[in-house]
């Protein structure tokens, strides 16, 4: 009874944390402007299923998709027992699930034993693939120590958790094999069968790592459950509103700029009256110059790097870095958000986005060439954020590099990119004739 | 062969309306290499007797540079100046010789008030040679020869178009080799985003150079795109390379009229 009371106030309170650290992000995602993207929902559910449920950008690195899949199909399908595991905690009771399903529940506790493993040596693949082979992916300015140790806890606590499900169902075997109390027999062990050999055969002890691990299993969900929001990991939860809310247009495609239309339209026709609509500035400074979808997209990052390894920009050894570019905005967006939970809404600091974070040379390396955003696996757009940044610079701040100002200037005066004359542009017909 | 160029203008005074608008882009009209481009697409026009045009002295910068750079007042004053002639004409279908013109005026137009249907001049060549008016015969052979083709990312990653170009090299019966970074996968040759018009950032290495290692690991003799300014980057890498004996660049048009002996 004890134990049932101790468990819900357990449950309670971390349901209630999560929830609360999630609307703070929730907040801090809808600080930035809006924008639309209710259209086309059917199109909307099919990528999500696609790429996010079927990830299907995950298959072009092969080793990683795979192992990543074990990870994900066992993180849902694990679940299941975490509900049982949920009700046995509440009423006290000890495989719930197991009378009702019959020989469906050895199927699946087999099942998910099978899933364990697999977590479980995914998860040390990629412990080693992170800090014994030292990927050069998983490397960079940006992976400074907090991203490298955040992926480590990750797959750290995973491993855990997987031990403590996999040591308490061989426990539970053993004293099933003993008929021993309420241990009745249920479930089918094909891995901890295996661990069983290792533990003590009195069923004192037993009972007590059978418990012990039931309690930090569970725990341990609930704690992991609440790092999330902290964490590089919360791409778990926010990869499917993501990939809904995508882009559907081509990538070549820019976004437009509406307030820039209507003075343009202003300026080649005086009789024009433009809508009057809201005042901001023009691209984007900080965090709530930016979208929503951006800002969802900062906090969706897994760090996973596969957008700057494909970077032409990082490859040959420039600064930019697309990853760094989603980091840095949620790192900025979290400081604003603290700040409004300090001093409240009004409070601004002297920091922005440009310049604290993201410097100029990062943007000007950009070449627009979308690779960053067709190797995302959950369809993040780092270079939205860039050319956003670079509408800032260039047309609030007048701070272009020389050479494009020069470029801006021909097209300006001879409607081409280079010093020539609008006049001479036909010649290339060398007096109308083909050679 | 002497062919007349026909503008836009002449067409009109004799009230006539051509299938299609040739746009030409700043590259295809200014830089020596692209011109020779655009004179082999007009080619390709008058062969299959196509009735175009172009503009000529009218056609002005779409303001893609200036989008990418940032400029967006300098993009939207061409994008609209431009709407204005081509809605003037009445003009419904454009080929373009550049893929970043193509992008701009198929893309970030139709928002501005200027809608049509735009095609890039591989696609125009893959419709050609599926309608059967475009075949591979009468001139230079390619047979057998390796050819790799680079995508340049506003046609590729940025459109989808990936088969088009590769349709027009199929019909040589060559050996068409791809490099490891192809398709969606494929790595800029570092021109895009306005890099075209400034020295790149600080790096350790020019991203065209980084590109030559995919050329030169396929083996290919002909590295083949449909970008002028793609073309600049990568005849600029095979300089680099000291290779220019054994690779050529050339653009898809040129190779088609090559094949063609037009």
């Amino acid at each position: 009874m004890i134990a049932q009371i101790v468990f819900i106030i357990i449950l309670l309170g971390a349901i209630y944390l999560f929830g609360k650290n999630v609307a703070k992000v929730r907040r801090n995602i809808l600080l930035g402007r809006d924008i639309d993207r209710s259209d086309r929902p059917a199109e909307r559910w099919a990528i999500m299923a696609r790429v996010a449920l079927g990830q299907t950008k995950m298959v072009k690195r092969p080793t990683a998709a795979l192992m990543h899949f074990f990870i994900y199909v066992g993180f849902v399908i694990i679940n299941l027992e975490v509900l049982e595991i949920m009700i046995d905690g509440i009423f006290g009771s000890h495989r719930i699930f197991s009378k009702p399903l019959g020989s469906l529940y050895g199927l699946l506790i087999g099942g998910f034993e099978v899933l364990a493993l697999l977590v479980l040596v995914s998860c040390v693949v990629f412990l080693a693939r992170r800090n014994i082979v030292k990927l050069k992916r998983f490397s960079g300015t940006e992976m400074t120590s907090w991203p490298k140790s955040d992926a480590n806890y990750i797959l750290t606590i995973e491993i855990l958790l997987m031990t403590a499900f996999l040591t308490m169902n061989a426990a539970d075997y053993k004293l099933q094999l003993l008929h021993f109390g309420h241990y009745v027999t249920a479930g089918s062990f094909p891995v901890s069968e295996f661990i069983a050999p290792l533990l003590p055969s009195g069923t004192g002890a037993l009972a007590g790592i059978e418990r012990g691990c039931w309690w930090f299993h569970i725990i341990g969900i609930l704690a992991f459950l609440n790092y999330l929001p902290y964490s590089k990991h919360f791409h778990i939860l926010l990869a499917f509103p993501n990939v809904y809310y995508s882009n559907l247009k081509p990538k070549g495609e820019f976004t437009d700029m509406p307030s820039v239309t209507n003075e343009v339209k202003a300026m080649l026709d005086p009789s024009f009256v433009p809508e009057p609509a809201e005042i901001s500035r023009f691209g984007v400074k900080d965090v709530t110059d930016l979208t929503w979808k951006n800002l969802m997209e900062a906090y969706t990052c897994t760090e996973c790097g596969r957008c700057t390894s494909v970077c032409p920009a990082n490859i040959t050894g420039k600064l930019l870095s697309p990853r760094k570019i989603m980091m840095d905005t949620r790192d900025r967006l979290v400081e604003v958000g603290n700040n409004i939970d300090k001093h409240g809404n009004d409070y601004t600091d002297d920091k922005t986005l440009l310049d604290n974070y993201i410097t100029r040379e990062e943007l000007w390396a950009c070449t627009t060439c979308n690779a960053c955003t067709e190797a995302c696996p959950v369809n993040i757009n780092p270079l939205e954020i860039i050319t956003e940044m670079r509408r800032y610079v260039v047309m609030e701040e007048s701070q272009a590099p020389a050479s494009l100002n020069n470029m801006f200037g021909n097209m300006e005066n001879n409607g081409a990119p280079w010093k020539y004359s609008q006049a001479d542009r036909f010649n290339w017909a060398a007096n109308d004739k083909i050679d | 062969m002497e062919q007349k160029i026909p503008t836009m203008a002449e067409m009109a005074a004799e009230g006539k309306e051509p299938e299609i608008l040739f746009w030409v882009g700043c590259a295809g009209s200014f830089d020596e290499r692209a011109q020779k481009i655009t004179r082999d697409i007009c080619k390709i026009l008058h062969h299959v007797g196509i009735s175009y045009a172009v503009l000529g002295t009218e056609e002005s910068c779409t303001g893609d540079p200036a989008k990418r750079a940032g400029n967006e007042f300098l993009f939207q004053m061409q994008a609209m100046v431009n709407i204005e002639v081509l809605n003037g004409y009445n003009i419904k279908k454009i080929v373009t010789g550049c893929p970043h013109c193509f992008n701009t005026i198929r893309n970030e137009y139709p928002g501005l008030g200027g809608t049509y249907e735009v095609i890039h001049h591989t696609q125009l060549i893959q419709g050609l040679i599926d309608e059967g008016k475009l075949k591979a015969e009468g001139g230079e052979s390619f047979k057998g020869r390796k050819i790799t083709f680079h995508d340049p990312c506003y046609l590729g990653r940025g459109n989808n178009v990936y088969e088009a170009p590769r349709a027009a090299l199929e019909i040589l019966d060559t050996e068409l080799v791809e490099m490891k970074r192809c398709k969606s996968n494929g790595l800029c040759c570092g021109a895009g985003g306005a890099q075209m018009f400034k020295e790149p950032e600080k790096g350790n290495k020019d991203i065209n150079d980084e590109r030559m290692l995919d050329v030169i690991q396929t083996g290919a003799s002909v590295i083949a795109s449909g970008c002028p300014f793609c073309m600049t980057m990568l005849t600029d890498g095979v300089k680099h390379m000291e290779k220019e004996q054994e690779i050529k660049v050339l653009d898809i048009a040129e190779i088609t009229v090559r094949a063609n002996g037009l």
